[in-house]
């Protein structure tokens, strides 16, 4: 145990402050000591990109920051994106297509589309596919995930597999 | 699991970063990206007492043109490399490589200073500073020194770099005009460390090939240029015979793993026909065409 710092950041627009142990990663950060556990924590290295969340507006994996990092940052996780009530678009089309079976992935899922939609043309199926490559869905349910984010892109781009 | 329980200072300066790393020697690290060294602590395989947290120093994450020279700042990030105007008006091949790095969640964070650092045997950034000729700035408390991106380069994660140093920017010669380039991978999954790729230049001269630079990487402990290849190629137009030597010549110089993925056999073919084709999209590209 080392000495706790404390830090001031936003999540989903909420200002926090709180003292954290420089070890803590970002994820336990979010679910254990704000409560926000819609942040899911799979493989703990990297890996599995269940735990993306957006950090000053880039999605990032939250298991390879450490909360002290962030002291001034702006934090976005899925409990942002939209409400039971009002799900945001993206959201809605993963409902709508099925995008989903056991759930673990989706918060991860969810960032990391925002992030791509934003970021790339996906003018090809394939470009999806490799956008989602560093997400693992263990229930191998990738398919409706590339159909709810086509959908959101718009069937204009539509391209080969 | 959970890192181990360590010191944490965020340096503010480059002084402040190596004056760190000096007060204690072999017991900290520096944390740029986190990248690769966080999940490294995450499975415990490293316990430094100290990270020295380099995120918040100003000025060290730029990409800039100089008169004969792009220069690279080591906490320029991934994604900041993969979209700047300059890279790809100066090293469409880095550009193009760019996206092959990670996966977007990690460009977004990963540094080029981290990427060099570590020098994974299967990572793009060593390659393609091989492949340009990159020259790094180190810094340690006790002054500054370059070093030749081939020189730096030492073994698998290992490199010229000690344990009080800091590097700090990578400067990428600008390449002669009718200059093409080739970029290919393989990968299992998109945005996995390769099974093997090329990054090639191609050069002309009078109508042949003036120079030729051939970098491989997923092939040996390091990222690798095929030196004598290169030397085949130059003052000649390809040909399906020369390019049979060029290969056979580069085949005869990596000494690949075998590993769950793929044999060294396969990986010593699949480097051979990852040159053949970034060779010829090279050759059309300084011809003027495109592949």
């Amino acid at each position: 145990m080392t000495a706790s710092r404390t830090i001031k950041l936003t999540v989903n627009g909420r200002a926090y402050e709180r003292a954290v142990e420089p070890r803590l990663l970002l994820v336990d950060f979010l679910r254990h000591t704000l409560g926000l556990t819609g942040t899911h924590v799979g493989c703990e290295h990297g890996v599995c990109g269940a735990c993306t969340v957006m950090v000053d507006g880039s999605s990032m994996r939250s298991c390879l920051l450490f909360a002290v990092q962030l002291d001034g940052a702006s934090v976005d996780t899925v409990e942002g994106l939209g409400t039971i009530a009002k799900l945001n678009p993206l959201q809605e089309a993963f409902r709508e297509h099925g995008a989903l079976q056991c759930g673990f992935c989706t918060p991860g899922m969810l960032m990391t589309a925002t992030d791509l939609i934003r970021k790339y043309p996906l003018a090809t199926d394939a470009e999806i596919r490799e956008g989602l490559s560093g997400n693992l869905c263990r229930c191998t349910g990738y398919e409706h995930i590339v159909r709810a984010i086509r959908a959101v892109v718009g069937s204009s781009r539509e391209g080969g597999a | 699991m959970k890192p181990p329980p360590f010191d944490y200072v965020v340096a503010e300066s480059v002084e402040a970063a190596v004056a760190a790393l000096a007060r204690a020697p072999g017991d900290a690290k520096i944390l740029a990206g986190g990248q690769s060294l966080v999940p490294m602590l995450n499975f415990r395989l490293l316990k430094p007492a100290i990270l020295v947290d380099i995120n918040r120093i100003p000025g060290l994450a730029h990409i800039q043109e100089h008169d004969d020279a792009i220069a690279i700042g080591a906490l320029t990030r991934h994604y900041q490399v993969e979209t700047s105007p300059i890279i790809a008006q100066h090293f469409p091949v880095v550009t193009e490589a760019m996206r092959h790095v990670a996966h977007l969640a990690i460009r977004n964070r990963g540094t080029v200073g981290g990427s060099l650092s570590h020098a994974d045997p299967a990572a793009e950034l060593p390659m393609l500073a091989l492949l340009l000729d990159g020259t790094l700035q180190v810094v340690s408390s006790k002054g500054k020194r370059t070093v030749a991106i081939r020189d730096f380069l030492r073994g698998a994660l290992t490199v010229d770099l000690a344990e009080d140093e800091l590097l700090t920017e990578i400067r990428l010669p600008k390449l002669p005009p009718a200059t093409g380039w080739g970029f290919a991978e393989v990968a299992r999954r998109g945005g996995d460390f390769a099974l093997a790729a090329a990054a090639v230049t191609v050069t002309l001269a009078d109508g042949v090939i003036g120079e030729a630079r051939i970098a491989m990487m997923g092939i040996g402990e390091t990222a690798q240029r095929a030196y004598e290849a290169e030397a085949l190629l130059r003052g000649r137009a390809p040909d399906p015979a020369l390019l049979d030597g060029v290969i056979d010549a580069v085949r005869a110089a990596v000494t690949p793993n075998t590993d769950l993925h793929a044999s060294a056999d396969y990986r010593r073919h699949l480097v051979g026909v990852l040159v053949r084709r970034t060779l010829d999209a090279a050759w059309q590209r300084a011809c003027g065409g495109q592949p």
